[in-house]
């Protein structure tokens, strides 16, 4: 028996030099890039000695607003890599007609699309939307930190070495080649021998992990630590939509995970749940992965709705419109969310029945997703409204979704549906309130919040070149998409013969570059807001004349973001506390009882990455000693009872007196 | 003044979209299905927009009015809630879905694929003693099988049937999950291994269309296209005698399972005949007479199955890409013995 024993194989699994994909120009290319960069990177952070601060700050903090913001830095970095996958691809398809193949085999051009669709759903928006409900969510509702500090600390960093993995394959092997979901049977191992599904189903298992966690964890802390006298309804609404959120991912990443794991024993084992023989059945798949997959896209824009709610209502100077409505709404859909799954797959064979109920359901949600929009139009309605940046993507918003609302609908009438489906017309139809609805909401968000988090403002001019490249690249990306999609035009070819066809393309590329220029200028913004940010600085911690309680301490927030909890008389928590006169407490001060920074999150994460980079190659060895290294850390960190600290008195008096003299010296 | 420019600016683009999006085969096709889907795209097109067009004008209107140096409009700080306009903006969207919701239930019932067609277009209802064109369709990697019972022939990439007679398609497929779509003839159907599904079809116009997988199979996925003939009577029995003259011969099953090797853009086949029962072997997965046949797999299961022997009457199959190192073997369930043998 042990003379079989193949060292090499234990050791190395299927990763053999082969893996390395130095044949491919693109590659090599990317990889020299971003090794150089790396090294830049490395090199400048050595030199400026920042080691130290990178560790103790944040690779192991556990303060909700460096998570908050390492979890927005993660999102925009894989941002520009889903990006250019999409760059690639409208590229492709706008030169691969007739004798010319276009610059991408079909090889590369279907990890492009599964690799855009997989990083932009689970490592750009996810991040984005985590990010910024980490950041505000404490602070909204007058915390200290989350419920479970550490949690979220780990939280972060299984997502970012689940993004970690999806990196790693772009050099080490081959991405799924599968489409963003990996329907079997094409997903299984017979038609998908490689390691691209591999890497698809443990880089989701690890990142699920963190958003599962993190759901729970935000869950708790809206339910148990709001500031006392805020009751639910007396709660803003973009902690109302995170809440409703959170619920969404507690209820429906399981079934991710149980997908995952019955799709990884029928590669791994050879378990038949989605085969085509011994009884397995692909479309059960379906029907789970759309349990899960339905309610994602609500996990992603029911943040979005709440921070257009607070954007509409602070610039606007006014009240929301219809609170009750609006927490009704977001209510309704959220339990909406889950009825509706079936819509995905009309034109597998359900009945007529069946698919009547799936598209009235799914119909119903635009009620409350339009009284929504009624709510955002009456807010404005005698406002006096201040055209800030945050309120630009806020307008530009509501004009483009309402049109990808409209388009969504259509795709729910299920005759409609079985000439559409699969079409260009689905594909403009999700970006359209993808990129609509949550990037631009994300967008709007992050410029509403930043002021908070840095202390000063973002630059407006390089922002609104941003607005409009993103803007007009938008419309001229998609709307050709639209077209090509009501002429019968199917998605994730990688060739076309129908010459008539590409100049459609190449309007849709040319969009596409808009939006290149709208990113470029987006990162110009976060650089000269940098540069000029003592001329940007806000020492009031209220810039924008907020009305909800993160305006109410400084910008940035101390570690303890509040000396004295507030109390809460009003859901406009701030602006009622401005008009009333509020007075910020001077002294009076005691220690603050606050959870100390661990590594214990980033160390079981990587552990975690490890395994899964060892059981994607099948490195069984590496796979074993990572599993139980992962064990030994996380009963190491269970011995670990130094787990929180006082900030002494003389601490907090000092920081609450610089913000006086700060608020004194700017009146 | 930024939005009111830009506004402008699609308001421009829209009329040409829109001629543009007239002319197009899901707007414009040749079957009666087809015209029926395309029109209720419209119709519920034009209802969503009774909604969206005031609410785009009115977010236009109230941002260029109450804009902070418009010092004339009202300001009303306070002012967050009316129940009548609560009420107004949940029932302008409930009504709208209402009579959406209507039109779904009527269409998906009438323009149910597996339901046998009542009309061949607007003007004629099917005559009394029509016949549907049977045609038996396989999605394989990556080209489509057309089996014709009736006429006992067989096609690769190439599907014809006469105009005005509905044509009823039993769609299955070897390995991966396709769909089976022919835009100006009638709404997609997904096409996938050990199942059966159905198509109800009608083309009233001749022509040449075109046919393709509109879901996504792997990498030959882009060539998986197949021309399909609108033709007239006379030509369609032409077209049958032709590929009857076919010089492919005769599609036996063991020709099948070398057809079912995945290649790409493979040229029209025409097979004069076909292997009896090719295609419930396919749908049943025991083309291979070696393997057990789905549907004796289901009947001794729904008799309690065969117990402990049923773990041993197994056997490992050839891989499906054997050039793949990778590539794994996979058991299947042997058949037993029959009296034939």
């Amino acid at each position: 028996m042990l003379e079989h024993l193949d060292l090499t194989k234990l050791v190395f699994g299927r990763l053999t030099w082969e893996a390395i994909p130095y044949h491919e120009p693109i590659l090599i290319g990317t990889f020299i890039a971003v090794a150089l960069g790396g090294l830049a990177l490395l090199g400048a952070m050595t030199y400026f000695k920042v080691w130290g601060t990178l560790w103790r700050d944040w690779i192991t903090s556990i303060d909700h607003k460096k998570i908050g913001i390492m979890y927005i830095i993660l999102g925009l970095v894989m941002l520009l890599r889903g990006f250019s996958d999409a760059i690639m691809m409208r590229a492709q398809q706008a030169i691969a007609f007739g004798d010319n193949a276009g610059f991408l085999p079909p090889h590369h051009y279907d990890q492009v699309f599964t690799a855009h669709g997989v990083i932009m759903i689970f490592f750009v928006a996810m991040p984005l939307v985590t990010g910024l409900m980490n950041f505000v969510v404490p602070l909204q509702i007058g915390a200290r930190d989350v419920a479970f500090p550490f949690l979220n600390n780990f939280s972060f960093w299984m997502t970012t070495f689940g993004a970690g993995l999806v990196m790693a394959s772009l050099f080490v092997g081959e991405f799924a080649k599968t489409g963003w979901l990996a329907y079997p049977p094409l997903s299984g191992i017979l038609f998908s021998p490689d390691v691209g599904v591999d890497y698809y189903i443990w880089s989701l298992q690890i990142a699920g992990v963190g958003t599962l966690l993190s759901g729970v964890n935000l869950l708790v802390t809206i339910v148990k630590m709001r500031a006392p006298g805020m009751t639910m309804m007396k709660m803003p609404v973009f902690t109302w939509t995170a809440l409703c959120t959170n619920v969404l991912i507690v209820a429906a990443f399981p079934v991710l995970t149980a997908v995952l794991a019955l799709l990884s024993l029928d590669r791994y084992v050879g378990t038949n749940f989605f085969t085509n023989d011994m009884g397995g059945n692909a479309m059960m798949y379906v029907n789970l992965i759309w349990i899960w997959g339905h309610p994602e896209v609500y996990i992603l824009i029911l943040p979005a709705f709440g921070i257009f709610s607070e954007v509409v209502s602070t610039f606007s100077g006014k009240r929301l419109f219809g609170y009750a409505s609006m927490v009704y709404a977001t209510v309704v859909i959220t339990i909406l969310s889950y009825l509706v799954w079936l819509h995905h797959f009309f034109t597998m064979g359900s009945g007529a029945s069946v698919n009547s109920f799936f598209g009235i359901t799914t119909m119903i949600i635009s009620i409350p997703t339009g009284a929504k929009i009624f709510n955002w139009l009456f807010t404005m309605y005698r406002g006096r409204i201040r055209f800030e940046l945050p309120m630009m993507w806020t307008i530009g918003f509501m004009i483009t979704f309402v049109f990808g609302g409209m388009t969504g609908v259509l795709l729910a009438v299920p005759p409609a549906d079985f000439v559409l489906h699969n079409s260009l017309f689905l594909i403009a139809h999700f970006h359209n309130v993808i990129i609509g609805g949550v990037l631009f909401g994300m967008l709007a968000g992050i410029t509403y919040w930043f002021p908070k988090a840095f202390g000063y403002k973002l630059d407006p001019f390089w922002g609104k070149c941003s607005f409009w490249f993103w803007i007009v690249g938008f419309w001229t990306a998609f709307m050709p998409l639209y077209v090509l999609g009501l002429m019968g035009v199917t998605r994730r070819m990688s060739h076309f013969q129908d010459m008539s066809l590409q100049i459609w393309f190449q309007v849709a590329a040319f969009g596409a570059v808009l939006i290149a220029l709208g990113i470029g200028c987006f990162i110009i913004q976060l650089v000269v807001s940098y540069i000029r940010r003592d001329s940007l600085r806000d020492t009031t911690g209220d810039p924008w004349d907020g009305r909800t309680l993160e305006w109410s301490t400084s910008s940035p927030p101390p570690a303890y973001n509040f000396a004295f909890t507030p109390r809460i008389h009003d859901n406009d928590a701030w602006s009622d506390m401005k008009a009333r006169g509020y007075e910020r407490p001077l002294e009076g001060f005691s220690p603050i009882h606050m959870p100390k920074n661990t590594a214990a999150g980033f160390v079981i994460a990587a552990l975690s990455a490890v395994c899964g980079f060892a059981l994607i190659w099948q490195m069984w060895l590496l796979a074993g000693i990572g599993f139980i290294a992962m064990l030994v850390a996380i009963i190491v960190h269970t011995f670990n009872y130094k787990r929180d600290y006082h900030i002494p008195t003389d601490e907090v008096v000092r920081t609450e007196d610089a913000r006086t003299r700060l608020l004194a010296a700017h009146v | 003044m930024h939005i009111l420019k830009n506004l402008r600016r699609s308001l421009l683009l829209l009329p040409a979209m829109l001629l543009a999006g007239c002319n197009t085969v899901l707007m414009n096709p040749s079957g009666d299905i087809a015209s029926q889907q395309g029109r209720l795209i419209v119709v519920s097109t034009v209802l969503m927009l009774i909604i969206i067009i005031p609410v785009v004008a009115l977010t236009v209107l109230f941002a260029w009015r109450y804009r902070q140096s418009n010092k004339e409009a009202v300001y009303s700080p306070d002012w967050d809630h009316s129940t009548q306009l609560e009420l107004a903006i949940w029932a302008a969207p409930l009504l709208i879905i209402i009579a959406l919701g209507a039109i779904t239930w009527i269409s998906t019932h009438t323009l149910d694929p597996y339901q046998p067609l009542r009309r061949i277009d607007a003007q004629r209802p099917i005559p009394a003693d029509t016949k549907p064109l049977v045609v038996e369709v396989v999605a394989l990697d990556w080209k489509w099988l057309f089996i014709y019972p009736e006429q006992g022939i067989a096609t690769v990439n190439e599907l014809a049937a006469p105009v005005d007679r509905p044509i009823e398609f039993r769609i299955t497929a070897s390995s991966v999950m396709n769909s089976f779509f022919i835009p100006a003839l009638a709404g997609q159907i997904y096409a996938m291994p050990g199942m059966q599904t159905k198509l109800n079809a009608v083309i009233n116009k001749p022509g040449e269309f075109e046919g393709f997988s509109a879901n996504y199979s792997g990498a030959g996925f882009s060539g998986m296209r197949f021309k399909f003939h609108g033709l007239s009577h006379e030509g369609f029995d032409q077209w049958i005698a032709k590929v009857k003259t076919g010089k492919d011969g005769e599609l036996s099953r063991a020709l099948y399972q070398k057809l079912e090797v995945p290649s790409e853009r493979e040229p029209v086949r025409h097979y004069a005949t076909v292997a009896p029962d090719l295609y419930d072997a396919i749908l049943n997965r025991c083309v291979d007479s070696g393997k057990m046949c789905m549907k004796q797999m289901m009947a001794i299961d729904a008799e309690g199955g065969l117990g402990k022997p049923g773990a041993f009457n197994v056997a490992t199959m050839q891989s499906w890409q054997p050039d793949n190192i990778n590539s794994p073997k996979r058991k299947y369930v042997t058949a037993m013995c029959t009296t034939e043998e």
